[in-house]
């Protein structure tokens, strides 16, 4: 395994470009706007999605699911179904063999694959509406649809509950008879809906609390939202006669779909290849496995390829959206706004099986600020409603966004400016998270002070008009990750990555590579290797991909440099210390450079045959030194007080990137992550019946902003380099989402001066609100 | 000798002991010190675990060195979406 800490011999952060060999041209790549090598592909519609794959003799996948939010499945008669002319396979639990209780990680939310395979295929019960009970391979999708139909289901239907604090109740429906809360003493002997208990602790609270001249106490509730990628899950599955699988799917992690349909269906590893297509977004959601398991199962009993393509609201009612959640926030502070002590109790939702995002809620909450006393109590509750997935940054923004609104009203009661505030306590170098280890270089404070010098900041707003600022973090990772990078006979570059491209990655890979090896970007082309392919890779999520990738990409460019010096002595007849690799070429120094010519990578490229075989490097690393990325954003709205409606007039976000490898890709994560927050804050919400169904399962009822409802989303680019990166990179995706709630809230309290607690801040809650208070009339 | 804490539950495995005073060169041989100690903690450790050493987090890097003066924190594991 590579050495992974790269700096040695790179100049890191922001000051230099970060590398020590220039281009033969002259040009750095890197921090400029590259034209992005998928992007014909995507405006003529060539681009290769999961639902454009195709086979010979391929037959459709439908999935058949629960109407019942809770209920026992006491039998499952596939009989008429499979006898209809056309049907070729039908599925159940009983295709799938059990897993033993083995909790695996799975970035920050712990899975149990007991859990994986039930939520997969249901088997004692079917736990939320449209949990996967069985599913079919037909010859046509009128076939498929009508073979759901002939599978008889006898369901027991259960009480069901939805809301978190609801199912925490002692009497509430039970899930799982086999779940008992972890992290309380003494160990419980009834089963219950609460899966854990878990807190982080630092100093004394109470003992702060006394030292506080203010202290406002707060709780705060947050509906479920998805992920709401433009593209739904979609799989195409062949199995062959030996058992060996080729899988295509939109997923954020082909090796990690491989791993779990392995794991899930008893292959071998080696035998399962798959194949990331194009991705239409992800934002966490596409980083476990929904339909990849069944069209697998179903082809190798079908004998035939299978594809699976879920719809929208099967989206909706089937895969994981973020969790629903309560916040009790209470924070003191000295009347000059110096923070004294922060509690906080999160009651997240994780869906129908345990494993909400709550933990990384509970050590970010107050993790933008420097306080001595803190205290922040989790649980992870299970409910009737599909298992949450990551959704950018998890946990985090529902955390921040309950802080946030707190230390707004904190500085309106002090009277301070609310950049002023943050300024005061705000986590620098060396101060000690709430999570436990001190900060390294971070950027807060860069953003802070950004945004107070726009002119945004100092534009003057009218009546109903509001403005407000919020500071968010996430703490990004780095993790395994493979890549090559091959030099081709006529001097060109291949790349090969193994982590989907959700966000710019071959772009920022393709610069990168070009700058080490001193090649024109344009002959260095990019693409996502298949695991069959390329080794093995961690999923792209935690915001790590540019990161680890490039980390890995100088690795393999140093392997190539220096099997070019390698082969120059031996034309040559030279020792080391007479050639160096420069400015993309070996260059004879000395006396020498009087007998030779320096030759260019592409130069070894043609004789690469000649002078000892292929050249390459691939770069194996399990990347470290990932640093936090903050953010600040400043938002103005405007409230219509006869509708309730709301309108963002002006949004700036200003976030540490560490630097910027595309700055068009990185300023594209901000404005995403903001316009995700504006929907998250304003209007998306699930709507659930009485009868546990979800009443708003698709994109005309469960509103996401569309880019006609948001103004250009104003960017600023701070870069405070990551030390322990060769190009002083920090991962941005995840941060742009955190900081919006509060901002909003913070702005609509501005704007009508009340304080909403409850997301979304849809137009009928804000009406209500407002003639709850007479101030309805214009 | 490196100053180690557990953040978060793992507290609950040591009979509420969270801070400790240990002899590692590595986070490897720091795993093995505490799963020794306290063999309830090894399954969590195997898990998957962050170790931070000297505020610098790592995952799944058994071979990371720690120094003798090294403040190190056993957190939950990171990922993201």
């Amino acid at each position: 395994m590579a050495d992974n800490k790269i700096g040695a011999d790179h100049k890191i952060g922001a000051e230099t470009n970060g590398h020590t060999d220039g281009q033969s041209n002259g040009a750095h790549y890197v921090g400029t706007r590259t034209i992005r090598p998928d992007g014909v592909d995507k405006v003529t519609g060539r681009a290769r999605f999961g639902a454009d794959y195709n086979l010979p003799g391929q037959l459709v996948g439908r999935v058949l699911r629960s109407p019942h939010p809770h209920a026992r499945i006491v039998s499952i008669d596939t009989s008429r179904a499979e006898a209809l002319p056309g049907v070729k396979a039908v599925v159940t639990r009983a295709d799938f063999g059990d897993q033993p209780s083995e909790f695996i990680p799975a970035g920050e939310m712990m899975m149990n694959y007991k859990d994986v395979v039930r939520n997969v295929m249901a088997r004692e019960k079917a736990l939320y509406e449209g949990h996967a009970v069985a599913a079919v391979a037909a010859t046509s999708v009128a076939i498929a649809r009508k073979a759901l139909k002939l599978i008889d289901v006898k369901y027991e239907v259960l009480p069901h509950v939805i809301d978190v604090v609801e199912a925490m109740r002692p009497d509430a429906p039970l899930l799982h008879d086999d779940l008992f809360t972890v992290g309380v003493e003494p160990k419980p002997d009834k089963p219950s809906n609460i899966a854990k208990r878990l807190e982080i602790k630092v100093g004394d609270v109470e003992a702060g609390f006394k030292k506080a001249d203010l202290i406002v106490e707060r709780e705060f509730k947050t509906a479920p939202v998805h992920q709401g990628y433009i593209e739904p899950h979609a799989a195409l599955a062949t199995v062959s006669e030996d058992g060996s699988v080729e899988l295509w799917t939109t997923t954020q992690g082909h090796f990690i779909v491989r791993a779990h349909c392995a794991r899930l269906l008893g292959l071998d590893i080696s035998k399962v290849r798959v194949t990331a297509t194009e991705i239409g977004g992800g934002f966490g959601g596409k980083t476990v496995v929904y339909l990849e398991p069944l069209a697998i199962a179903l082809s190798k009993k079908a004998k035939r390829p299978v594809k699976m393509v879920m719809s929208r609201e099967e989206v909706f009612k089937a895969s994981g959206p973020t969790s629903g959640a309560t916040v009790r926030v209470k924070l003191g502070a000295t009347r000059d706004g110096k923070f004294t002590a922060g509690f906080a109790e999160l009651k997240y939702q994780a869906g129908a099986f345990q494993g909400s995002p709550v933990q990384p809620g509970t050590m970010c909450a107050y993790a933008p600020y420097d306080i001595e006393h803190v205290h922040v109590i989790g649980y992870d509750v299970v409910s009737n409603r599909p298992k949450v997935a990551a959704y950018r940054a998890p946990g985090a923004p529902i955390s921040e966004y309950a802080v946030e609104s707190v230390v707004d009203e904190i500085a309106k009661k002090l009277g301070l400016d609310p950049i002023q505030l943050r300024m005061m306590n705000a986590a620098r170098v060396g101060t000690k998270a709430a999570y436990g280890p001190k900060f390294g270089p971070i950027g807060l404070e860069e953003t802070l002070n950004s945004i107070k010098k726009t002119e945004h900041w100092n534009t003057p707003l009218r009546k109903w008009q509001g403005r407000g600022v919020a500071s968010g973090f996430w703490f990004n990772i780095g993790g395994e990750t493979t890549v090559s990078l091959t030099l081709n006979e006529d001097g060109t570059v291949s790349l090969m990555a193994g982590t989907p491209d959700i966000g710019g990655l071959r772009a920022a890979l393709a610069s990168v590579a070009a700058d080490e090896l001193g090649v024109p970007v344009e002959k260095v082309r990019p693409i996502i290797g298949d695991t069959g392919s390329v080794g093995f890779n961690f999923l792209t999520g935690g915001s790590r991909s540019a990161f680890s990738g490039s980390m890995a990409i100088v690795e393999a460019a140093k392997q190539i440099k220096s099997e070019l010096v390698a082969r120059a002595c031996k034309l040559w007849e030279a020792k080391p210390d007479q050639v160096e690799f420069k400015d993309g070429a070996v260059r004879p120094l000395g006396a020498l450079a009087e007998k030779v010519k320096p030759m260019t990578v592409a130069e070894f490229g043609k004789l690469s045959g000649k002078l000892g075989g292929p050249i390459g490097g691939v770069g194996r690393i399990n990347a470290q030194g990932a640093g936090p990325s903050f953010g600040t954003h400043l938002v103005d709205l405007e409230v219509d007080p006869e509708t309730g409606r709301t309108t963002i007039l002006r949004y700036t976000v200003a976030q540490d990137a560490g630097r910027a490898l595309h700055p068009a890709y990185v300023e594209g994560q901000y404005q995403g992550g903001a316009v995700q927050g504006i929907g998250w804050a304003l209007n998306e919400e699930y709507i659930y019946g009485d009868d546990g169904k979800l009443q708003n399962a698709g994109f005309l009822d469960y509103r996401m902003p569309v880019a006609s409802d948001v103004p250009m989303i104003d960017t600023i680019l701070v870069e405070v380099g990551n030390p322990k990166h060769p190009y002083g990179v920090r991962g941005v995706g995840e941060t742009p989402i955190v900081p919006p709630l509060g901002a909003i809230a913070n702005a609509m309290e501005a704007a009508t001066g009340i304080r909403f607690t409850e997301l979304p801040m849809s137009p009928p809650k804000v009406l209500k609100a407002l003639r709850d208070k007479g101030l309805d009339k214009a | 000798m490196a100053r180690v804490v557990l953040i978060g539950n793992l507290a609950q495995l040591t009979g509420g002991v969270a801070e400790f005073q240990i002899s590692a060169t590595s986070v490897k041989h720091l795993f093995q010190q505490l799963a020794e100690a306290h063999p309830a903690l090894a399954p969590h450790l195997e898990e998957g675990v962050a170790v931070a050493i000297d505020g610098q987090i790592y995952q799944d890097s058994l071979f990371e060195p720690i120094k003798p003066d090294s403040e190190v924190f056993i957190l939950p594991q990171i990922a993201g979406g």
